[in-house]
């Protein structure tokens, strides 16, 4: 029997609201439980009643109201039952008094998002644990699935949440925005966090698939969410810009054959243009704040590269003077290094390879592919093949991720025979 | 309340290196911290070195052995600690940032309640 289209659209509704709603009925069910395990359990049943009650009487005008309400309603419950059991827990502390209000859950139900942003990406975490505390909570990704994006085994990753919760309880980590002294630092967390799950997504660090689609999105839903929260902060346009602009390049930088398409060789038409706009008004909008922030020099390079119709009329003067600022208010050896290649596109692979000299010496780089294919790169196109083919021999071991593989081994063959002619 | 425990961990040599003067701020930056933090300070003390330490190990073999040293040997050894109050880590880590450790740092850590 083929599935009820009735059905059909209840299970798409809830998909939906899983993956826009999450973070809104979790964070408001957090308030109530003040206990981040029991909250996702109520979440969890609210989502599977949905499926449920939603065949029956058609989906609700407010899905997230709908959910919100339920979740907390059986958390309500819970904490009745197990009143004596739950004494021992630690709760999580809120900066407001706990009133009469896990009595009435139905009614104002607060949007408690920032609250569960900051307590995901608190310092007092480590950065791994913060990412993970991310995607589960924030997104509602399974332990399975966050363990797979990085990697790790699921028990890895269990006991990493795990360790982080009971952390949050019972050192004290507030359910609350931090107030207004503290708060540029924290939200410099949280774009850090987001950042990180994005170029986990846009280059996999292993295996076979050069991007990883499902967290792109995962990070561009993030980016949104914060920047509907937080719509004055230049560091969140900026990073929610330096998204949209690089994943517009998503469906080039593949080639017909599977192989990596560089940006010099990608088809610039098939660049999703609606993306590119957005992207470079967030730009201009973030800019306006001085100094600029790292992610809107990020985006604002990305940008020149999204307005250049082919990669020769890329402004390669207006890019290096904006690494020029961003090396100046972010000294990291990664910057260095792409300011370098920018400095090779602009002056020619000599200076380019001059520029990247001084780094090979940085300790940060000694595993760093990007380096080894980048000194390749230029002395490839000065013809110094022999040196070339050792630097594109280093790069290969310094990358898992097969599409950047097959990219460098390709360059390598190119050059494999010394020269005849 | 709660309550949490802020160890300061410091390097012994530079304090047996520090001169009477250096040694004389360094304190007196230790009284101008619980002056401005006396609404929070529950407690407090430096510890003699590591050399005057003594450890007992074996508690539920009914013969410990009791040797000489710190539990752990370290080049930066625990060498005072301050109970505080604080209404949550972040108020907590706001007093522990301005612990005067010229020759190390501090580990804040939650004070652990029974009821």
């Amino acid at each position: 029997m083929p599935p009820d289209p009735a059905d059909a659209a209840v299970v798409a509704a809830v998909a939906d609201a899983h993956r826009h709603e999450w973070a809104f009925v979790l964070a408001a069910t957090v308030r109530v439980t003040r206990d981040l395990d029991l909250a996702e359990e109520c979440v969890q049943d609210a989502y599977a009643q949905a499926l449920r009650t939603w065949v029956e009487r058609g989906v609700p005008a407010s899905p997230g109201a709908w959910l919100t309400t339920v979740a907390r309603r059986r958390a309500v419950d819970v904490l009745r039952r197990d009143a004596t059991l739950r004494r021992a827990l630690p709760l999580l502390l809120l900066d407001e008094q706990p009133g009469a209000e896990p009595e009435r859950p139905d009614d104002h139900i607060p949007d408690d998002r920032l609250r569960l942003v900051f307590t995901c990406c608190h310092p007092a975490l480590a950065e791994t644990s913060q990412v993970a505390l991310t995607l589960r909570l924030l997104c509602g990704l399974t332990t399975v699935e966050v363990a797979r994006a990085f990697l790790v085994s699921e028990s890895t990753m269990a006991a990493r949440i795990t360790r982080a919760k009971h952390k949050i309880a019972a050192a004290g980590i507030a359910y609350r925005v931090p107030p207004g002294e503290e708060l540029p630092a924290r939200v410099d967390a949280v774009l850090t966090v987001i950042h990180l799950v994005f170029t986990t997504g846009h280059t996999a660090p292993a295996g076979a698939d050069l991007m990883r689609r499902d967290l792109v999105e995962r990070a561009l839903d993030l980016a949104r969410m914060l920047a509907a929260l937080l719509p004055d902060d230049p560091g969140v346009l900026g990073l929610l810009a330096l998204i949209l602009l690089t994943d517009a390049r998503r469906e080039t930088r593949l080639g017909a054959d599977g192989g990596l398409q560089l940006l010099a060789d990608q088809d610039r038409r098939q660049w999703d243009q609606a993306a590119i706009r957005e992207g470079a008004e967030l730009v201009r909008r973030a800019l306006r704040h001085r100094p600029p922030g790292r992610f809107a020099l990020m985006a604002a390079i990305a940008a020149v590269h999204s307005v250049a119709p082919t990669w020769d009329d890329t402004d390669w003067h207006e890019v290096v003077g904006l690494y020029d600022v961003l090396v100046q208010i972010w000294p990291s050896p990664v910057v260095a290094l792409n300011r370098a290649v920018a400095v090779g596109f602009e002056q020619g692979p000599e200076a380019g390879l001059a520029a990247l000299e001084p780094l090979t010496a940085e300790p940060q780089l000694a595993g760093y592919g990007y380096l080894a294919a980048a000194r390749a790169d230029f002395l490839r196109r000065l013809g110094r093949n022999v040196e070339a083919r050792h630097a594109y021999e280093e790069a290969l071991l310094l990358t898992e991720n097969r599409a950047e593989q097959a990219f460098l081994a390709g360059r390598l063959s190119e050059i494999a025979e010394p020269n005849r002619t | 309340m709660p309550q949490y425990l802020i160890l300061l961990y410091e390097d012994e040599q530079s304090w047996a290196e520090a001169s009477d003067e250096k040694s004389a701020e360094i304190l007196a930056e230790h009284g101008a911290f619980g002056e401005r933090h006396r609404d929070a300070l529950r407690g407090g003390s430096a510890l003699q070195p590591q050399a005057t330490a003594t450890t007992i190990r074996g508690w539920n073999t009914g013969s410990p052995t009791v040797t000489d040293g710190p539990f752990a040997e370290t080049k930066e050894a625990l060498g005072g600690f301050y109970l505080i109050e604080a209404a949550d880590l972040d108020e907590a880590l706001a007093i522990a940032r301005d612990v005067p450790t010229p020759f190390g740092g501090v580990e804040v850590r939650p004070v652990r309640v029974f009821d």
